[in-house]
């Protein structure tokens, strides 16, 4: 098979992305990492002109250490954070995955024709902005706000539920904000199924809950896994959801990391959060990533 | 799949999409509230929207954003097309496992590590914290997701017609513009679509990589939420929404009449 572009030219397609993506992608990652070890004691302000000339900055990142992951081993916020915001992605994960899997298989059951329209209106929440629609929860969550009106309305409570600023806050969040990442791989699995084989179950006798146990479901499983992940990776280190949901008692990993950066002015300690909280994820985004490749390379 | 669609079919797609659409419609039709208490209803009233447009940060903001967005959209669709000519085309050649690693990571790699991250780099790169680190640093995330946009429609395409220009003698550069782009283009132009809304909607890493001089509008809106919720908060959300909203339609309307358009030449070309 001949190839596209010439070997040059082929070579410029390939080095620019690569380039970019490796002095604004892989680079910093290593910045991250040499800034974790260096010393909270001569920890750096917060703005550029402060720093005094790059060499000297250099110099103080020399002095490498462990000092800062011994303090957040040390220190039980920290490891809470860590924990909690596993957990709390987790169960968010499966919350979305119940509530996400009977809507794509709903949308992949619909007339053809509407699929289409389904589609569309599954991936338009996804273009209005995350923070407007976790804005938007604020209003419906609040103990005046619109949620506690309407059943208060309707006569199901007597007095308003306290669901902002609590964990339930920040599980409606997730699962709303990331619905989407688990509708679309689910239901474009589901999609291509091929329903005969439904049928020739039902013929042989296999009821549709079993059938679905024993044939749907298995055949919808890389949608599933992918949906999955793409919502517990980015959970795991969520920060506006917890931030405006989720209220000051709740710890989770970004926003400890935000206020170490932005609060506390810490650098280092900040870097050396962010580096634990990539070894945490690290494991989840390799299985990710080979889903992808498996995926990319089966679509050809 | 071809099936019945059952009542329980039916009833688990109108309740997800009601759950996903209540919230911004509610959103919606409080930005036209007369009261200052977002959650009582007091009539209605466009003095949000009056307010909001002498709000002079809050058109500052978003100003700058716009600005950011378009910028870093289109430098970012064409390093993603590229990235996603590479990844289809280009099988073999060292260092494929950790490119290909680079262009899903950022997917779902967390804000605030990135965010972090890049804000450390441009400290070390002595670059002073604005408009220009912001927008290199939208490029960076969001020339990815246009990657594999791009990607799926380049894994569908028909390459005997790259091979049948080439063999006539078309340029390789040529035959990318001639043939490969016109085909891809409704891809190409989500993919614009996409990086514009990401980099639009992006709060957590403009926080980190902005300086005092380039506030976006979601930093002006979160700064604005932490201090209470607003009906002029609603007001900007709904025009934001409406543009995107706006935006998608008439994007999906262009690609059906193409795809209407192509089909029917296809017929004809058949015949």
């Amino acid at each position: 098979m001949r190839r596209l572009l010439s070997p040059i030219a082929s070579r410029f397609v390939i080095i620019i992305p690569y380039a970019w993506l490796f002095v604004f992608f892989l680079v910093p990652f290593f910045i991250v990492l040499k800034i974790s070890f260096s010393q909270t004691a001569i920890s750096m302000p917060p703005y550029v002109p402060t720093f005094g000339s790059p060499g000297q900055w250099w110099n103080n990142i020399r002095q490498l250490g462990f000092d800062n992951y011994l303090w957040i081993a040390g220190d039980s916020l920290y490891v809470k954070a860590y924990l909690s915001s596993v957990v709390i992605a987790f169960i968010s994960t499966v919350l979305a995955l119940l509530i996400g899997y009977p809507v794509a298989y709903g949308m992949a059951r619909a007339p053809a024709t509407l699929r289409p329209t389904l589609l569309m209106l599954v991936i338009l929440p996804f273009w209005t902005s995350f923070l407007i629609r976790v804005y938007a929860w604020i209003g419906i969550l609040k103990p005046e706000g619109l949620l506690n009106q309407f059943l208060l309305a309707v006569g199901l409570i007597d007095e308003p539920l306290i669901i902002l600023n609590t964990h339930a806050a920040i599980f409606i969040g997730i699962v709303y904000s990331y619905l989407p990442f688990m509708v679309l791989p689910v239901y474009s699995t589901l999609e291509k199924m091929d329903h005969s084989l439904i049928e020739a179950a039902q013929d042989l006798g296999c009821r549709p809950v079993s059938a679905f146990w024993k044939i749907t479901f298995p055949l919808s499983l890389p949608g599933v896994v992918a949906g999955c992940f793409l919502v517990f990776i980015p959970a795991v280190g969520e920060f506006v959801i917890p931030d405006l949901l989720g209220g000051s008692q709740t710890l989770m990993i970004g926003k400890t990391l935000w206020s170490e950066f932005f609060n506390n002015r810490d650098w280092p300690v900040a870097s050396a959060v962010a580096i634990i909280l990539l070894l945490v994820l690290v494991i989840p985004i390799m299985i990710f990533q080979n889903a992808q490749t498996k995926a990319q390379e089966a679509g050809r | 799949m071809n099936s019945v669609w059952s009542r329980f079919n039916i009833v688990s797609v109108v309740l997800g999409f009601a759950f996903l659409y209540t919230p911004i419609v509610l959103l919606v039709i409080y930005s036209f509230n007369e009261s200052k208490l977002v959650t009582v209803w007091a009539g209605f009233s466009t003095k949000w929207y009056v307010e909001m447009l002498n709000n002079r940060g809050l058109l500052d903001a978003a100003w700058v954003t716009a600005q950011v967005a378009f910028l870093s959209a289109t430098v970012a669709t064409v390093l993603g097309t590229m990235a996603a000519v590479v990844l289809t085309r280009h099988m073999r050649f060292r260092g494929r496992v950790l490119f290909t690693g680079m262009i899903y990571a950022p997917l779902v790699m967390p804000d605030v590590i990135t965010g972090l991250s890049l804000l450390l780099l441009f400290v070390a790169m002595g670059l002073g914290r604005g408009f220009l680190t912001v927008t290199l640093a939208h490029i960076t995330f969001s020339m990815c997701f246009v990657a594999v946009v791009v990607q799926s429609r380049l894994l569908t395409f028909d390459r005997s017609l790259e091979e049948a220009a080439m063999d006539l003698g078309a340029p390789p550069l040529r035959t990318f513009l001639q043939i490969t782009l016109p085909v891809i283009l409704p891809a190409v132009v989500s993919g614009w679509m996409l990086a514009f809304t990401l980099s639009l909607d992006d709060l957590v890493i403009a926080s980190f990589a902005s300086g005092p001089g380039a506030t976006t509008l979601p930093m002006k809106i979160y700064s604005q939420v932490r201090l209470g919720v607003t009906p002029e908060i609603n007001a900007v959300c709904t025009i934001l929404i409406a543009i995107v909203t706006l935006g998608v339609i008439a994007a999906s309307l262009v690609n059906k009449r193409r795809e209407v358009q192509r089909l029917r030449d296809e017929q004809s070309a058949a015949r």
